[in-house]
């Protein structure tokens, strides 16, 4: 049993691999390899190895209709959210780092309580992750950036786990950049996370002392789960609609086909045992 | 022989100061002041220590006919009491813009900083001009800063003539520099907050003494962020530093005030441990923009200098 886990280390630290995809990055970053947003080029070597073992060996992802991701220009990429932790978000930002069709280096919208999480925050972050202000949201448009966001946030992050495959309720940010910024929307739906780790209730009260945004009464343990993430093809919205209420619409017409990428996943998971 | 122009430069003991007076001496002829003491700026630069709200302060400007103004004096809030620094930096600020009216004085430059906007999770990247200044909601310790630019906001619409321009810098770093962050910089140990390492910007303090000549000179009011589109993380930027990082406990955040005031460390204070957990990346492209202004000094330059003093 002492001998796996150096394994496991070695095999993160010594993969060669991931040579080929960070010396074609195309991110634009500055003398110490940070840009604007915290993404940090040289933390990636370490950050993707660690990702690709979660890709590979932890959560054994398969990925369907990476063909429908942009190889280059904005779009925003909408997926279902939850496990409590944003590992869905690292692992559907390395399933657009390896894609075959054209890797991306994707930012990630997250919640706004992100920069307060110590280590988690600034690990993302430098991997990425970028807090889900829509002002960062239409810089990174501007720059052609591919760019995932949770509609969800915390709501599907870290909802209960009876509450698991139930889409909660989206903002309608994303909507409005999209439309904005002609931005194609693209829908995910990922499936096994939810049962990766398990929230049974949120203590509030610990929350408020520790002076972070969720307590979640977990069993602390990461359960093994298989994902499986399902990429939709492009939307786009014209912006030709200013009413919330008929942006709201468009909103919905986006969470019914994340909903149906999920079910898709979750039939494929029952057809695999 | 053409007598030169003449011009005002406050806060005369500071580093920053006294570059720009060596900078602007060949073309100008300088009186400078500075609250905390008589700087000796060496002929021909004239130096006072003199209070803005005393009554002896407008003699300055009845003996001299001022070109502009280079208003850089400001008591930290390390200094002084938070009343006094209230007085010197606001009340004084008044006193000299009212002077500056009074004496018909064509244009004013104002030194900020960054901090005026606030670290909080939730600041997006690349703040403008435009985005409110939220310091004061953090901390009492930051309202005179933000008190500053308020009165400065106020003087540059409602008095067009002073043509004032605020300029609000990221981190100054470099030789003679005693702010917080450059002191971290220059120690062989640096407090940082376990878990957290916010990006930052730094620009030299050559490079900042530059965009403030440049912008007085060419004075096109306003007001501007100054910061290079570089950046680093702050424990990055302490290891590059040659320092080494001492961590203190980031959770919960009771705990770190705590010990930040049980340190009593200059390089550590309390009011300020907000901006050793959260970014605030400013966006300097209006300033470079309107000035034609690059850095020179790369952050490799600054890291240079602090590794030298180790």
């Amino acid at each position: 049993m002492a001998a796996k886990k150096p394994n496991v280390v070695k095999k993160i630290l010594e993969d060669p691999s991931i040579e080929e995809y960070i010396n074609i990055f195309p991110n634009k970053v500055g003398s110490k390899g940070y840009d604007a947003w915290g993404f940090n080029i040289k933390n990636m070597k370490s950050n993707m190895r660690l990702a690709k073992w979660l890709f590979n060996d932890f959560y054994k992802v398969e990925v369907f209709g990476l063909e429908h991701i942009p190889k280059e220009g904005r779009c925003l990429v909408i997926p279902n959210h939850s496990g409590q932790l944003p590992f869905d978000g690292v692992l559907l930002a390395y399933a657009l780092l390896t894609n075959p069709n054209g890797p991306r280096a994707p930012k990630a919208m997250a919640e706004r309580f992100l920069p307060s999480v110590p280590f988690i925050g600034n690990w993302l972050n430098s991997m990425g992750a970028v807090i889900g202000d829509p002002v960062n949201c239409e810089r990174m448009l501007e720059n052609e950036e591919a760019i995932i966001a949770f509609p969800e946030g915390v709501r599907g992050s870290n909802k209960l786990y009876k509450n698991r495959y139930q889409l909660q309720r989206f903002g309608s940010g994303f909507m409005h950049l999209a439309m904005k910024h002609n931005a194609p929307i693209i829908p995910v739906g990922i499936v096994g996370m939810e049962e990766t780790i398990r929230s049974y209730a949120d203590i509030k009260p610990l929350a408020k002392f520790l002076g972070l945004p969720v307590a979640p009464l977990i069993i602390p343990f990461v359960f093994p789960s298989k994902v499986y993430i399902y990429i939709g093809k492009p939307i786009y919205f014209a912006n030709d609609v200013h009413k919330e209420h008929d942006i709201k619409e468009r909103v919905e017409q986006v969470k019914v086909e994340i909903d149906k990428l999920l079910k898709k996943g979750l039939v494929k998971r029952e057809e695999a045992g | 022989m053409e007598s030169k122009r003449t011009i005002l430069v406050t806060g005369a003991a500071g580093a920053l100061a006294k570059r720009v007076i060596d900078r602007l001496k060949k073309d100008y002829k300088i009186i400078a002041i500075d609250f905390r003491t008589k700087v000796d700026l060496g002929i021909p630069v004239e130096s006072y220590k003199v209070d803005f709200n005393k009554r002896i302060f407008e003699d300055i400007f009845r003996e001299h006919q001022f070109e502009g103004i280079i208003h850089l004096g400001r008591i930290s809030a390390q200094e002084l009491n938070r009343f006094t620094r209230y007085n010197a930096n606001v009340i004084g600020t008044r006193k000299l813009f009212d002077l500056a009216k009074k004496y018909k004085v064509p244009k004013t430059l104002v030194l900020s900083t960054y901090f005026v906007y606030g670290a909080s999770p939730y600041n997006p990247s690349l703040l403008d001009e435009t985005t409110p200044l939220k310091a004061s909601e953090l901390t009492m310790d930051l309202v005179d800063s933000v008190e500053l630019e308020n009165l400065s906001t106020i003087y540059l619409y409602k008095h067009p003539e002073l043509n004032i321009t605020v300029l609000r810098p990221c981190n100054i770093a470099g030789p003679g520099v005693r702010n917080t962050f450059s002191q971290l910089l220059s120690s062989k140990r640096s407090p940082v907050l376990w878990g957290f390492s916010p990006l930052m910007q730094f620009i030299h303090i050559d490079d900042m003494c530059e965009a403030i000549c440049v912008a007085f000179e060419k004075n096109i009011r306003g007001v501007y962020n100054v910061a290079p589109d570089d950046y680093i993380g702050f424990q990055d930027a302490i290891k590059a530093a040659g320092a080494k990082p001492i961590q203190i406990p980031s959770i919960p955040p009771m705990l770190t005030e705590a010990i930040a005031k049980l340190l009593n460390w200059k390089s550590f204070p309390p009011y300020l441990i907000n901006y050793f957990k959260y970014p605030v990346i400013i966006d300097g492209s209006l300033f470079a923009k309107t000035f034609n202004f690059r850095p020179k000094k790369t952050l490799e330059d600054i890291f240079n200098y602090y590794r030298s003093l180790k």
